[in-house]
């Protein structure tokens, strides 16, 4: 049963990645036209692009820091004692989890400089 | 919310520092646009705050020694909060720091660096809080320095430790498995300074422009939390960017499986 699950769930992946890369070919025409148009009639989609940006790195960086917090008051709960320790790494971690949504709020920064 | 004026800005009134500001603009100005960064305005608001952290640091240190050379040596801390008891604090604290970290022998060796760098960017940080001030680290310019600074002094001290053999770090542990971990290696090694300096200007740039834009909604109290927050962010990132140092250099010179 597990070999079987494997065998076909590799399938579909190889399936899906060819899939895929027909996507990327289509997609030549496209992209000549958007450039002559010009930045200014992009502006839409680079705002969105910024709200996207941060939105989505904010979600999970909210969940990554959510569960950082939660292992370290479990392990506080558990041992009061070693509180201090704890409280140090978990301000370690969540700084380093946090640190992948600074990059996306620069990447969003950078979008919104470019309009107007 | 662009950059706002600083103190430095009345050193406009003066004929010389206009020129002399001029003179270097002409000269280190950058012109060329490249990838996202667009067009740069100048002014050297950065570089004379930067100077005056250093000021800050030599002052402290000065008291520090001072205190060392007074009648007692220096055993007996001052009864008050003055600029040496507060240097002295830093400095067992982040010595603590260094040798949880390090371990004991390295830590009396790399404890100058890493105290350098803490002081440099939590005094430049919380100097960003002080209304008329900016933080030297909210741009590229001073975080890339510092950081690739770091870069090339973990693969010095790395080479000082292991000879030309500290390269064979970078094929990984077993020899038909180097063509796989040579460019992981390589891409983690390049990302490591990219992503300090990036870290530590992101931070600084978004919490300055937070307390910005309560500033400009509501000037009267409610600045103040987000202002408590970026105290707070202040010395975490001046705590993440010494760790993660100590964890670059502790790795390049450990000698684990010898």
């Amino acid at each position: 049963m597990q070999r079987t699950i494997k065998l076909v769930s590799s399938i579909v992946t190889v399936l899906v990645i060819l899939g895929f890369s027909g996507l990327a070919f289509a997609q030549g025409a496209d992209v000549q036209a958007v450039k002559t148009q010009g930045l200014a009639s992009n502006y839409g989609l680079i705002a969105l692009a910024a709200g996207l940006a941060i939105g989505i790195a904010a979600l999970g960086g909210g969940i990554g820091q959510g569960r950082a917090a939660a292992a370290a008051l479990d392990g506080i709960a558990r041992n009061p004692g070693a509180a201090g320790p704890i409280g140090g790494r978990m301000i370690l971690g969540l700084a380093l989890i946090e640190s992948l949504v600074i990059y996306a709020l620069i990447i969003a920064f950078l979008l919104v400089g470019k309009i107007g | 919310m662009g950059e706002h004026g600083t103190w430095f800005d009345y050193l406009n009134r003066f004929e010389g520092y206009r020129s002399l500001n001029h003179w270097l603009e002409a000269h280190l100005a950058r012109h060329w646009k490249w990838q996202m960064f667009g067009e740069s305005g100048w002014s050297m608001a950065h570089v004379l705050v930067a100077l005056l952290v250093v000021i800050v640091t030599a002052w402290g240190a000065m008291a520090f020694f001072k205190g060392t050379k007074s009648a007692d040596k220096g055993i007996v801390p001052p009864r008050t909060m003055n600029l040496r008891n507060f240097f002295e604090y830093m400095a067992e604290a982040v010595y603590g720091m260094v040798e949880g970290t390090m371990g004991e022998h390295n830590a009396a060796r790399f404890f100058p660096l890493i105290g350098a760098l803490w002081l440099f960017i939590l005094i430049g940080n919380l100097i960003g809080l002080i209304p008329g001030f900016i933080s030297p680290n909210d741009t590229l310019k001073t975080n890339v320095g510092i950081a690739l600074m770091v870069f090339l002094l973990t693969h010095i001290y790395g080479v000082k430790e292991h000879g030309l053999a500290y390269f064979k770090h970078f094929l990984g542990p077993s020899l038909p498995l180097a063509p796989l971990m040579l460019p992981i290696e390589l891409i983690s090694h390049i990302a490591r300074p990219m992503s300090l300096a990036m870290r530590l200007m992101g931070n600084m740039l978004a919490d300055h422009k937070v307390v910005l834009s309560f500033f400009v909604l509501v000037p009267v109290l409610v600045p103040l939390p987000f202002m408590l927050l970026g105290l707070l962010v202040c010395l975490i990132q001046a705590l993440v960017f010494c760790t993660l140092t100590m964890v670059y250099i502790s790795m390049a010179v450990e000698h684990g499986e010898h």
